[in-house]
């Protein structure tokens, strides 16, 4: 699965090899004393859904965090698009930020601001657009995460989990960017709502050509959405690869994790 | 067919041979009835104002025209934004009876075009009424909310009497190292900004009043003022205004983000009563601060009083304050201190009414606390006015 390339539409990379759009080598984070990652790699290939999982309090977040540089690492280097994010001044820093979408886990949709507006708020700062096409590439984004175009005058507030979920991925892609984000995407959804959010992140990545790294703990979204899995435990990645791989492991978290009652009913007929 | 296959891909070369920069470009070329448009270069969002721009040319030309072809081999990025210019190009033309027909496109912008096409995004505008009709339903509304406020009060009034009856009968619900916290916070940690307000009102007052009397020679006539407009009225409403402020705004936010963290709800599961908890506390907290701090207010008000009247009115801090004693009456004093608590009860009924009234987002937070200030210091003033009535029907 991993040597599976989504052409992106516009894109001009042409390669049989991976080609790592994030690439961290030797991380080590801490807070204080307290190391949360040392020695830390793993690659997000062009076009690929990757699934980051790990126990809770091990850092996933934290990782995200720090490729986006809301957190300051100790050591190691962070590789986007082949550049160092250490050697970055200001405005290509900015620049970079374009081709990022993040999805917080609880949305974090401006409060203030209706649905519409959320989406509008990358777009009026980065894109000089009429307002005209303003309103409508806001509701293009509203229709293609799957949220009725009655949801765009509403708050925040006034959304469920699910449609939150939505709008926060629609602002994610305002910008169209390359790389997306997903910090737990599926938690706190009911099972069909998760398996549609599952097959949309598919099919966004399918037409435009989105890498998607995403945090989960959800297994039916590891099993049907991601191509490659990561695995954190011991303050590193101590697997990374296929879910085949994953399942093949020694590794005793690894074991419990997709060995566990709740793994075992998910697993794909054969294992 | 195949000779404008070739016609296009000739331009379309040449395009690119002639393209630099990625700037979105579009070539007219009419072929026998057929308007052949080449789209070149980047058709993305960052060149939004000229793909804007390109598009309504397009549209132009090929509304004089019932048959169009977009050849899309030479656009080196497409996104959604150009995406969806280019599929809703299609769509008007397909109303108004043209057809529009992508050609030479890659595979990826297939599955683009395809993502965006079906997508209806006019926005349909809101209804907007103006003039006349706005303000005459803008004050039937705020009557509405007024008449509800009203009920509203009189309705947690009830639950609050109720929940103090609860802790009276039952003195086990008691919360007593809630209330010491709660009298810490507001009379303790309060008193010294209160204690220099009054004090600078006292000197103000007793300043423009020494200015006055001056002019009738009476300048001694200034004790009598400010003993009793201080110890009647200054001292309690700026305590009141002070507390409502510093203390009623803190309530609202503490019981209004408990009830967006649905705590309010958890407090209810456990079979416990919000307002036994939260509100009751508060309230009583409020009644026993507020008379000590009317009282060193009114203290620092009229220290601040005599200060001003033997530096600045020549009259001596005995001669002050035997005048004080002879003019001030136990009444005087009383006046101020009865009315205080019941200024402490209007502002923490507010203050929980308006924080138990706040709905999920952090907005309404902030516009309940604003309310809550607002609705406590016009209270206030109001409750001071039927005091000042009373005690003048009563001739107290």
């Amino acid at each position: 699965m991993s040597t599976e390339l989504e052409q992106r539409p516009g894109g001009q990379h042409r390669s049989d090899e991976p080609d790592a759009v994030i690439k961290v080598r030797d991380l080590r984070v801490a807070f204080g004393e307290k190391v949360i990652m040392d020695g830390l790699n793993l690659d997000v290939f062009r076009g690929e859904i990757l699934g980051f999982v790990g126990g809770s309090g091990q850092g996933k977040s934290v990782l995200t965090r720090t490729i986006l540089g809301l957190v300051r690492k100790s050591r190691g280097t962070i590789e986007v698009f082949g550049e160092d994010i250490d050697h970055l001044d200001q405005a290509a820093k900015r620049t970079l930020e374009r081709r990022f979408g993040v999805m917080f886990q609880q949305g974090a949709l401006f409060s203030a601001l209706s649905v519409k507006q959320n989406i509008q708020v990358p777009m009026r700062e980065y894109l000089k657009l009429s307002p005209a096409l303003l309103d409508e590439m806001a509701m293009l984004k509203l229709e293609m995460v799957g949220l009725p175009p009655d949801a765009a005058d509403k708050a925040p507030s006034e959304l469920s989990g699910g449609m939150i979920k939505r709008a926060a991925l629609a602002r994610a892609l305002a910008l169209d960017p390359e790389i997306v984000f997903l910090d737990e995407p599926t938690s706190g959804l009911d099972p069909i709502g998760a398996a549609e959010f599952d097959e949309l992140i598919m099919t966004l990545k399918h037409t435009l050509g989105l890498t998607v790294f995403m945090v989960t703990h959800d297994l039916d979204s590891l099993y049907s959405a991601c191509d490659r899995i990561a695995a954190l435990a011991d303050k590193r990645v101590i697997a990374v690869g296929t879910l085949e791989t994953m399942l093949a492991s020694d590794h005793p978290w690894l074991k419990a994790y997709f060995g566990g009652q709740r793994a075992r009913a998910r697993l794909p007929s054969g294992h | 067919m195949a000779g404008r296959g070739a016609a296009a891909e000739r331009i379309s070369l040449r395009i690119m041979a002639s393209l630099d920069s990625a700037e979105p470009q579009a070539v007219f070329r009419d072929d026998a009835g057929t308007l052949a448009v080449v789209l070149a270069g980047s058709w993305s969002a960052d060149r939004a104002p000229r793909v804007e721009e390109l598009a309504h040319e397009i549209g132009e030309r090929i509304a004089k025209v019932s048959r169009a072809t977009l050849d899309l081999s030479a656009v080196v990025r497409l996104d959604t934004l150009g995406a969806y210019v280019l599929s809703r190009l299609k769509t008007q033309r397909a109303e108004a009876g043209g057809a529009i027909e992508f050609v030479s496109q890659k595979p990826e912008h297939t599955v683009l075009l395809a993502e965006v096409d079906v997508h209806d995004c006019s926005v349909v505008p809101t209804v907007r009424h103006f003039g006349i009709v706005n303000v005459l339903v803008n004050i039937g509304k705020a009557v509405v909310r007024f008449g509800r406020d009203m009920v509203g009060g009189a309705m947690f009034l009830g639950e609050v009497v109720v929940g103090s009856l609860g802790v009276v009968l039952g003195p086990r619900k008691f919360r007593g190292p809630s209330l010491v916290n709660q009298i810490e916070l507001i009379a303790f940690n309060g008193a010294p900004i209160i204690m220099l307000i009054s004090f600078l009102v006292g000197c103000i007052v007793a300043q423009q009043g020494i200015f006055q009397l001056q002019q009738f020679g009476a300048t001694v006539f200034v004790v009598n003022l400010t003993g009793i407009l201080i110890l009647r009225e200054l001292s309690v409403l700026l305590t009141s205004i002070m507390i409502a402020g510093r203390s009623g705004s803190a309530f609202t936010a503490e019981i209004g983000s408990m009830k967006m963290r649905e705590e309010i709800d958890a407090l209810r599961v456990m079979g416990l009563d919000p307002i036994e908890v939260l509100v009751v506390p508060r309230i009583l907290a409020l009644i026993i601060s507020l008379p000590i701090l009317t009282f060193i207010s009114a203290m620092a008000g009229l220290t601040g009083a005599g200060l001003v009247a033997w530096l600045y009115g020549g009259i001596g801090m005995d001669t002050f304050l035997a005048r004080l004693q002879s003019v001030i009456t136990w009444k005087h004093f009383a006046v101020g201190l009865i009315k205080a608590p019941f200024m402490a009860f209007v502002i923490g009924l507010i203050a929980s009414i308006e924080g138990l009234a706040v709905k999920g987002s952090a907005e309404s937070l902030g516009r309940q606390v604003t309310a809550s200030v607002v609705k406590s210091i016009f209270m206030v003033i109001v409750v001071d006015g039927l005091f000042a009535m009373f005690f003048a029907s009563i001739e107290f």
